[in-house]
């Protein structure tokens, strides 16, 4: 098997590691104890496993890990930790947006990359937004709630 | 009957407030350690071989290649399980088959009974390794004739799924006369109903690692709802019970589909075999293919009513596919034949249920168990006689709606608040004016469900649950429970419990949950149950220590106990004058008074009553509820979508109602869901739905803002009066769907799920059968 070696900027900073080619970019980030990236379905369906290569969320079960070379990466741990949680980590935490929490980190993702780029997005929006991140425990209620407490207005429609 | 605690303390302070729970902040920060997160050194990865056939005889099993294969540690068949059966013990017994013991073979022996059925399991150093040894097994099958269909399975000439016959079990309930009164009826509505098979679709697969701790003990972390679980490890490694412990991480997302074992024996098995920890994580297409699933029913109603609305009886044939291994399947038929009239007074009953074997995935647990599927039944039947006598459709459920001190067609009254009535209008009203369609090819419809939902487990099974509260001597509380968290809050609602018992701030407690050799046996988190009994029994040992505390607390501050109140972290006198808790546990120790309690509660038991004569009490007590919908109907293409979602519980008393909320959307969501999209497809046994691709279950665009009301009756057998609310949201969204689709274009649907393509062929736009 060819091994590659691969290098890109995880959570800002810079991260090496020696892979096969056929690796996905979700077994290389848990294999290095980034379980923080949940694998919900292997299949790009559900969106459990959401990265921001490049601050674009894509499924790093579909992603070859050859691919993240030279690019920047986040997980949810480059959002926020217990000293600085980012806003939308505070805002799932206080309407109650996280229930089993398996959903959370790609979930969170999938907002922050839409708030990034439209920080007054809708209702509407916010669904569009994170119709690719399925939970199978809140009805998305509450979620929407928390993103949109953060996009300057929970009210608008 | 075992009353349950009451609080002593005069005003609410934290029991009621809309708290964050402890836990979402580890989740959001994700460092919550799931089931699959565990890492060991030296840890196998665990894969299970399954069967490719539904109905198959084993003629035999090649493990030699595999085995040899470098970085193989261990590979195992049936041969190798000490006792390859696991029992459940079903209690009562069945109409017509008698008592069960329903079986599963860990390890297929010589017969595999439906597709994925495990056979082999393998341990090897990489999932790599594991998936190729898988391969190098070597299984010769040959097919046998299987049974698709519970019509197939039922005819006399059948093959049999097992030794026995393929009819597993049976209930049946009789009250009054249904026929007479069905022959004397003003109006009666007769209909053929079907659901579907359901998966559970949790985010997280199955998942645990398993090692040996360095005293001998079997030690199993396990995504599962159930640590109870240890036993039936130690049974099929034929070890004391004892030896094994099961440890429950919070778990990405149950709905009872980790009720049953899963990975636990598997893992066991195999790190007993190696001496090494061992992984296994099912992967999204294994727990779609071999998992058991929800039951899929026949419902054949024939319903009778007075001129007036008035329900006078129903007729009601019950059949559920068990596929092929009987797991929980005569439970989830009880439940389905107890709550089959819904809840309405109705004098005349007769309910006959059968549950059957066929070669199909098995089914077992899932939110609602059964009683959520008659919803669909008696729903749609209520509704179509308010249409047939041209009534209001909150008018004949309020006419017919059940009271306290109703009996149930089972013979069991109905001792606490029913808000049934209540809840049907205030989710109607909510609906508003009704708003115009979206375009002019719309149609829009309105319909109504209400519901029952049993709390806590049956009365039979003598159901108990045990908490430790302990007060350290800064004042900081520790409980230790054998609870479960799988999402809903489980373990956040006991802090907030204790928080109030003992005047304190909930981010003073503490709790430790789900570990079955170090915290007190909770049970399980099923059923709707944890809240009413952990909560319980959280109040029970709280409410002692309060009241130890309490007395010492009189002699520091020089005051009759009775004026001693324990609030804001210390015990206040009735002058104001006040110690912190910590300086009296401090007291409490250099006195020798004990600083904790094991609490205990015991449900409501009883000995298992005849259904049929109408024997009495069957479940502690029920949660009720209603949903209004507001739905557009495309009548170009059939599609329709859900605008509004209404959904009114009576949940006694709110313990933390943003969590309450949480489990009202989310149920409702699942039930929509379950209306509208989720099918396990199978053809002759085999699944086409082992994907997400496949199988669809509600993503944000497909559903509205569940709107949740919650009715607070200060009625129930929780603590503090609550009530249970895990399952009962599920119930009412597919009937009030199937209702607000005739309303808006007149059709009926009475097959789930109601895709495009149903209302497109009821609409005549289709043609074909």
């Amino acid at each position: 098997m060819t091994e590659l070696r691969i290098a890109f900027t995880l959570n800002g900073e810079p991260c090496e590691v020696r892979t096969e080619a056929h690796r996905t970019l979700l077994e290389v980030l848990r294999a290095r104890g980034g379980v923080e990236v949940k694998e919900g379905c292997g299949e790009g369906v559900c969106g459990t496993c959401t990265v921001l290569l490049d601050g674009e969320p894509v499924s790093s079960c579909l992603v070859l890990a050859a691919r993240a070379h030279g690019r920047d990466l986040l997980t949810v741990r480059g959002l926020g930790d217990d000293q600085a949680p980012h806003p939308l980590q505070s805002a799932f935490v206080a309407h109650g947006a996280a229930q089993c929490g398996f959903c959370t980190p790609g979930m969170l993702l999938a907002a922050y990359a839409l708030l990034r780029d439209h920080p007054r997005a809708s209702r509407a929006e916010i669904r569009r937004a994170i119709a690719g991140n399925l939970c199978r425990c809140t009805g998305y209620t509450k979620i929407i709630d928390a993103i949109a407490a953060c996009a300057g207005g929970a009210a608008r429609g | 009957m075992a009353e349950s605690p009451t609080a002593t303390q005069e005003r609410l302070r934290v029991v009621g407030r809309r708290l964050p729970r402890h836990d979402a902040r580890d989740k959001v920060l994700a460092r919550t350690l799931y089931a699959a997160d565990w890492q060991m050194p030296g840890m196998l990865e665990g894969a299970v071989l399954r069967s490719s056939y539904p109905a198959a005889r084993i003629t035999r099993i090649d493990t030699s290649r595999a085995a040899a294969y470098p970085g193989v540690a261990a590979v195992l068949t049936a041969r190798d399980v000490p006792h390859n059966i696991l029992w459940t013990d079903v209690p009562g017994q069945t109409s017509i088959v008698g008592p069960l013991r329903a079986r599963v073979q860990v390890l297929a022996d010589d017969r595999v009974r439906y597709q994925g059925e495990a056979i082999a399991l393998v341990a090897a150093e990489t999932r790599e390794i594991a998936a190729r040894a898988l391969e190098l097994i070597d299984v010769a099958y040959e097919v046998r004739p299987g049974v698709f269909t519970t019509e197939e399975a039922l005819r006399p000439e059948a093959p049999r799924v097992h030794e026995e016959s393929n009819l597993l079990a049976t209930w049946r309930v009789r009250c009054g006369d249904a026929d007479e009164a069905l022959a004397r009826a003003h109006v009666v509505v007769e209909q053929t109903y079907r659901c579907g098979l359901i998966d559970h679709a949790y985010l997280e697969p199955e998942a645990g690692v398993a090692w040996i701790d360095a005293d001998g003990v079997v030690v199993v972390r396990a995504s599962t709802q159930v640590i109870e679980h240890f036993r039936d490890v130690a049974d099929v490694l034929g070890l004391p019970h004892n030896k094994v412990r099961v440890i429950g991480p919070y778990v990405g997302g149950g709905f009872g589909g980790k009720e049953d074992v899963t990975v636990e024996v598997f893992l066991g098995l195999l790190a007993y075999r190696t001496g090494r920890p061992v992984r296994m994580v099912w992967s999204r297409q294994e727990s779609l293919l071999a998992r058991p699933k929800r039951h899929p029913f026949t419902l054949r109603y024939r319903t009778g009513a007075a001129r007036d609305g008035t329900l006078v009886a129903h007729r009601i044939e019950l059949t559920a596919d068990a596929g092929a291994y009987a797991y929980l399947s005569a439970l989830v038929l009880l439940y389905a034949t107890v709550t089959a009239a819904g809840p309405y007074r109705v004098p005349h009953v007769a309910v006959d249920a059968r549950a059957v074997y066929t070669n199909n995935p098995p089914t077992s647990a899932m939110r609602g168990f059964g009683a959520m599927q008659m919803v669909l039944g008696y729903e749609s039947q209520i509704d179509q006689i308010a249409r047939r006598l041209g009534l209001d459709p909150v008018e004949v459920r309020r006419r017919n709606a059940l009271g306290r001190g109703d009996r149930l067609p089972v013979g069991q009254e109905l001792d606490t608040h029913v808000a049934v009535a209540e809840a049907a209008e205030r989710a109607w009203a909510a609906l508003g004016p009704p708003r115009p369609p979206s375009s002019p090819r719309h149609r829009v419809g309105r319909g109504l469900a209400c519901n029952l939902q049993p709390y806590g487990r049956l009365v039979w099974l003598r159901d108990w649950a045990s908490a430790w509260v302990g007060l350290e001597a800064d004042g900081s509380v520790a409980v230790r429970t054998g609870v479960p968290d799988v999402g809903g809050g489980q373990a956040s609602s006991l802090c907030q419990i204790a928080a109030e018992a003992l005047g304190v701030e909930p981010d003073r407690v503490t709790v430790h949950i789900a570990d079955s050799a170090l915290t007190p046996l909770a049970g399980t988190t099923t059923a709707t149950r944890q809240l009413y009994m952990s909560g319980n029994a959280v109040l029970v040992a709280a409410t002692h220590l309060r009241d130890e505390v309490r007395r010492v607390a009189a002699q520091i501050l020089e005051t009759p106990v009775e004026q001693v109140t324990l609030a804001d972290g210390a015990a206040v006198a009735a002058s104001h004058r006040s110690v912190p808790l910590g300086d009296v546990v401090k007291e409490c120790a250099r006195l020798g008074v004990p600083r904790s309690h094991l609490g205990v509660y015991h449900a409501p038991a009883g000995d298992p009553v005849d259904l049929e004569r109408g024997g009495g009490r069957v479940f502690p007590d029920y949660t009720f509820g209603a949903h209004a919908v507001e739905v557009e109907v495309d009548v170009d293409t059939g599609a329709a979508s859900v605008r509004r979602l209404v959904a009114c519980h009576d949940v006694g008393r709110a313990i933390n109602p943003q969590s309450v909320e949480g489990q009202v959307q989310g149920g409702a969501v699942m039930g929509l869901g379950y209306g509208l999209m989720e099918e396990i497809v199978v053809d002759r046994g085999v699944n086409l739905t082992t994907s997400f691709a496949s199988y669809l279950i509600p993503s944000a665009l497909d559903v509205p803002d569940v709107e949740p009301i919650l009715i607070e009756s200060g009625d129930g057998k929780g603590p503090f009066a609550a009530r249970g609310i895990g399952e009962p949201p599920i119930g009412p969204p597919a009937a009030a769907i199937a209702n607000a689709i005739e309303d808006a274009v007149g059709v009926r649907i009475t097959d789930l799920p109601i895709t495009p393509e149903k209302i497109a062929r009821a609409l005549g736009l289709l043609s074909g059968g």
